[in-house]
């Protein structure tokens, strides 16, 4: 029985038909297949625990936040030490930090212009280098409204980004978990980090 | 411009005043006006990019000398 020998009209109406089943059923299939569109989200490794690179992953967090991202903050190694209840012990040094600038914030303004290049002797050899480098640093962010480092954490855990920590370097370094703020959500693994990251829009290391 | 409330956001920096406009507009009904002024010049573009991510409106976005004025409705 070929098409010649259905009658007239009917051939037409079946493949339009087909044609309307087939469409209806794509759209099903591809709405399945589609993942649920949601916020967009973002992971941030942290890796770093001096006071000048605790602030590039809680900045970007809160901005996320803020946002309306879903936000998790990976740390792990040395950025371990941002989550520590006490955060005045971050320092900062211009040992071996050539792009850092030191400029004083005090005096008039063409002597806080001045760029003081520190040859790596310096920091090295003079004791307490490092607290004068930390507390000059500190003067400067609150003299140009900077929050501080507890500031911009308390936003991130207002804002409901979560604070990962890696198991693997807490139990390498020796870090205390009593001694990390209460609000850390869990202390994971590289697997199930990339796991998280994997379905995040935007993935930064820092 | 009419607003419902001010936020002085003078002296803060990124991403502060954001997170304070965002603070702010919880707490105010729909259709509330937010005025804020900055002084961060990142925050213009921060703005704009706040106003068109959550679907509030950025009725205006001025700069007045040292300082900048943005009207934000909730």
């Amino acid at each position: 029985m070929g098409a010649g020998d259905f009658p007239a009209g009917l051939d037409e109406m079946i493949a339009k038909r087909v044609d309307e089943l087939v469409a209806q059923k794509l759209e099903q299939q591809l709405a399945q297949l589609q993942p649920k569109k949601g916020p967009p989200s973002m992971t941030i490794i942290a890796t770093k625990g001096t006071l000048d690179w605790a602030y590039p992953p809680y900045i970007l967090a809160s901005a996320g936040a803020v946002l309306g991202w879903d936000v998790a903050v990976f740390h792990t190694f040395y950025g371990l030490k941002l989550l520590l209840k006490d955060l005045s012990q971050l320092q900062v040094s211009p040992l071996g930090n050539p792009a850092m600038p030191m400029k004083m914030p005090f005096g008039p303004q063409w002597f806080r212009d001045i760029s003081w290049n520190m040859p790596n002797a310096i920091p090295s050899i003079v004791p307490g280098f490092e607290a004068v480098a930390t507390s000059l640093m500190k003067k400067t962010f609150k003299d140009k409204g900077v929050a501080s480092i507890e500031e911009l954490r308390q936003t991130c855990i207002e804002a409901d980004v979560k604070l990962i920590a890696c198991q693997m370097t807490v139990d390498t370094f020796g870090f205390d978990p009593k001694e990390f703020i209460p609000e850390v959500s869990e202390y994971c693994g590289a697997t199930s980090f990339l796991a998280i990251a994997q379905k995040a829009d935007v993935n930064l290391f820092i | 411009m009419e607003f419902d409330k001010e936020l002085d956001a003078r002296g803060l920096a990124c991403p502060m005043p954001i997170v304070k406009t965002k603070k702010a507009l919880a707490g105010m009904a729909a259709g509330q006006v937010l005025k804020i002024v900055a002084t961060d010049a990142g925050s213009v573009s921060d703005m704009q990019a706040f106003a068109e991510a959550t679907g509030h409106q950025l009725l205006s976005s001025q700069t007045q000398g040292h300082e900048y004025i943005f009207f934000v409705k909730n």
